[in-house]
């Protein structure tokens, strides 16, 4: 009987990839540790090794094919002993796979869920040419325009220079700007976190990374105490732009240390500034805005958004002003209030809420602090009834903040109460089905938008 | 904590994950023990030590009765008894070139870096006119213009933030050095030795000063500390460590030149440790129970700075007369200093909003 092999997963989030090249043909006998053949993502290329031995029957997908599920059937073999493969239900594929650490997470570029219907970006001149580029790239070409304009900016952080970034977002910095602007750190959160506050108080501009903003409560001290509260506390005269970045969120099976969202968390804090962007656009220009900024900026980026593709306008210098809010996609009887992932998540409800004939608008935060509360209140001026959609926890949240606007300001527009929809309210599980009950979904959205239209 | 593996793995060919460069394998002698001269001062500058040693005490002095008396409010860690070893260092480093940066028991070094003691003791009393518009306190307090970048109220944050300015120096070319001070107590932090580390493996321009007082607020050092000859905490770091007698300000100097040429060679941080006692409690509010009378008075009388200096000043052909008259020059400063803290207004209720952050958005 013929041992399937099947397309590897690099990572927790690879859903496919590319298969660059066999090694092997029809006929070739392999032993174990042979190397079969190299797939490829936008992040790594990788060598598929071989786990049983025996001869390959068949090859069913030809190198170069992109877009390669995992899990897919890519060749068969003859297994030396036909009883014992027999018995193995194929467990080739998990040789190739290393530890689903994050480090090497998120491969594939995963294609947009495209809204139907999307609002004009007012920022953006009618007729200007868009090009296609990932999250992932967005950042990086935000951080190298920043750094080619100012000396005083650098990047500091965990595997930023020469692995080219844990998750690839500093790819290619290293080579253009040298060692002495793009810095590998030991592992060290709290002290590096603390020498780029220094350094900024000294004058320069430093983009501290970090692998995840999980990591980064051991730094938190020096983000507010030392960051966020310079300013004030010196009267004006002494500042620390600084931008401190990272993937924030939820990942995909990584369990509860390294899932959580910290924009409630900096939200909370007076003296900085919390971006969390959802697209690339937003990505690019709002880190952009970031780094010019003389105040201090916590920019939490999602790891599952950085392999997904958007439509990115090809003007120079693309900067967004901080501290605005966008409407997504307008709509006349809900809003749906979301920022970073849950954007997405919103675009969708929407689209099959107009299914059901229900409009609902959409609105991207961007900016956690100083929230656009204008442009929430103008929305709900227009539809009266209101829904928050937050990966994340509910307690103490942006989604709550949104609440108690809405109820402080709104409070008259209102025709019913407004609804929050977050992760539900216990550390993040391992198991797949935990898991995905606990993180919010299209579902609960398009469930949450039904109830206050009382539908 | 997942985090990424030193090696990448073996089935990885990726550029991005080309084997790390080697750094070149390092040879095994330890960290070096740097010699500490003593200084060879002249009168004048004998006489500019004294003044500002005198300066730092009566002004702290006076701090401690305003305090008494309620125009300084919260926490107010008095630096008496340790004046020498911010008047020698200061003395040394190079102003509008060189950073300075301390913890919470930071007046001292304010005076010593030049800053008016009228704005200083303005902040402490919280007006207007205070250095942070009065909104900083005794333990938040910066002048960039002077070159010192606080006064930071978290123990041990400062070493974090000196290595900073040291990398900003380095990176600039500007041939700063940062002098980073930090308390006994704060030598068992944890970002001290990641500071520490990053200082040596990018041979940063910093001097890491430990004034060590002896007490961690009540906890002497023998009871907090596993190694408490605290010039040996950079060994394991390869970096050179030396033992001062922080309570001659002649002592201080000589160090830190040694200290400051191994520096500004670019041979990477070195680690001070000032012996020096505080004769007041850690703060205004603490009796200061964990040690006697006794042992507070013995260093009173046999290793005062001031004194010491005085002596020699004595010794040296100084008349007590000029001596007094310099005490009463300072004392009038002073004096003038806590009038004026005391007669500025409070700032204006508008400035509670001013400041959270540099721009609109």
């Amino acid at each position: 009987m013929a041992i399937e092999l099947k397309m590897p997963a690099l990572s927790p989030t690879m859903e496919e990839g590319t298969l660059a090249k066999w090694l092997v043909k029809e006929g070739d006998e392999v032993r174990s540790g042979d190397i079969l053949a190299e797939i490829e993502t936008d992040k790594a290329t990788m060598e598929f090794e071989a786990v049983d031995e025996g001869v390959i029957s068949k090859i069913l997908i030809d190198e170069g094919t992109d877009n390669v599920a995992v899990g897919a059937v890519i060749a068969e073999m003859t297994g030396e002993d036909e009883e014992e493969a027999a018995a193995k239900p194929a467990p080739v594929h998990k040789a190739a796979v290393p530890e689903p650490t994050p480090e090497v997470a998120e491969v594939a570029p995963v294609a947009s869920a495209a809204p139907v219907s999307r609002a004009e970006d007012p920022s953006v001149p009618q007729g200007t040419t868009m090009t296609n580029i990932t999250v992932r790239e967005a950042l990086r070409d935000a951080m190298a325009e920043e750094m080619r304009k100012d000396d005083r900016v650098f990047v500091m952080g965990e595997e930023v220079a020469e692995y080219q970034g844990a998750y690839k977002v500093t790819q290619g910095l290293l080579a253009e700007f040298g060692g002495k602007r793009v810095i590998d750190t030991p592992i060290t959160e709290h002290g590096f976190a603390g020498i780029g506050a220094g350094a900024a108080m000294g004058g320069l501009k430093p983009v501290v990374e970090f692998m995840t903003f999980n990591f980064a409560m051991q730094a938190i001290d020096h983000i507010i105490n030392s960051a966020a509260k310079t300013n004030y506390m010196s009267g004006g005269q002494m500042r620390c732009p600084i931008v401190f970045r990272g993937p924030n969120g939820a990942a995909s099976r990584v369990g509860a240390q390294h899932s959580q969202n910290y924009g409630p968390w900096y939200a909370s804090v007076p003296g900085l500034i919390v971006i969390a962007p959802y697209d690339a656009a937003d990505a690019k220009g709002l880190l952009k805005a970031a780094i010019q900024c003389p105040d201090p900026v916590v920019f939490l980026e999602n790891e599952l958004i950085y392999g997904r593709s958007f439509e990115i306008p090809d003007i120079d210098d693309y900067t967004l002003p901080i501290g605005k809010a966008r409407i997504m996609r307008e709509g006349a009887d809900v809003t749906i209030v979301s920022y970073s992932i849950g954007v997405g998540m919103s675009l969708e409800a929407a689209d099959r809420l107009a299914e059901e004939g229900i409009d609902a608008e959409v609105i991207d935060l961007r900016t956690l602090r100083p929230l656009d509360t204008e442009t929430v209140l103008n929305s709900l001026k227009k539809t009266n009834r209101l829904v928050v959609a937050e990966e994340g926890w509910p307690t103490c949240s942006i989604a709550s903040e949104i609440v108690a606007v809405c109820m402080e300001q709104g409070f008259d527009d209102l025709d019913a109460p407004v609804v929050r929809v977050t992760n539900e309210d216990v550390p993040l599980p391992y198991a797949a089905n935990l898991e995905k009950a606990a993180l919010i979904d299209s579902e609960r959205i398009i469930a949450a938008a039904k109830k206050v239209c009382y539908r | 904590m997942a985090k990424t593996p030193q090696k990448a793995p073996s089935k990885s060919k990726a550029p991005a994950k080309a084997a790390p460069k080697k750094a070149p394998a390092k040879t095994a002698s330890r960290a070096a023990v740097l010699k500490t001269p003593l200084y060879k001062a002249s009168k004048s500058e004998l006489m500019e030590f004294y003044e500002q040693m005198l300066l730092i005490r009566r002004f702290e002095e006076k701090a401690g009765q305003l305090y008494g008396l309620g125009l300084i409010g919260g926490f107010c860690h008095l630096y008496i008894g340790q004046e020498a070893v911010v008047t020698g260092l200061q003395s040394a480093i190079q102003p509008g070139k060189d950073s300075v940066i301390t913890g919470y028991r930071d007046h001292g070094h304010m005076l010593a870096c030049g800053i008016d003691p009228n704005i200083v003791m303005a902040e402490l009393t919280g007006r207007a006119s205070g250095i942070s518009k009065g909104k900083g306190g005794s333990m938040h307090m910066f002048s960039v213009e002077h070159g010192f970048y606080g006064g930071h109220g978290i123990v041990g944050a400062q070493v974090s933030l000196g290595t900073g300015l040291a990398f900003g120096h380095k990176y600039k070319e500007d041939g700063g050095v940062c002098l980073a001070y930090f308390g006994d107590g704060a030598s068992n932090q944890g970002q001290v030795y990641e500071s520490f580390n990053m200082a040596e493996l990018w041979k940063l321009p910093v001097i890491f000063v430990i004034e060590n007082n002896q007490y961690a607020m009540g906890t002497s050092v023998n009871r907090s500390s596993s190694e408490d000859q605290l010039y040996r905490r950079g060994e394991s770091f390869r970096i050179p460590g030396m033992q001062v007698d922080g309570m001659d300000v002649l002592a201080v100097r000589g160090a830190v030149e040694e200290a400051l040429k191994y520096v500004r060679a670019g041979k990477g941080p070195v680690l001070m440790e000032l012996k020096t006692y505080r004769y007041r409690g850690h703060s205004m509010s603490d009796p200061a129970k964990y040690r006697s009378r006794d042992e507070v008075q013995d260093v009173r009388e046999k290793s005062d700075p001031i004194e010491r200096l005085k002596a020699m000043l004595v010794k040296q052909g100084v008349k007590e007369e000029d001596l007094k008259t310099l005490d009463k020059k300072v004392r009038k400063t002073v004096m003038e200093a806590a009038d004026f803290a005391e007669e500025s207004p409070e700032p204006e209720a508008a400035e509670l909003y001013t400041d959270v952050l540099v721009e609109q958005y």
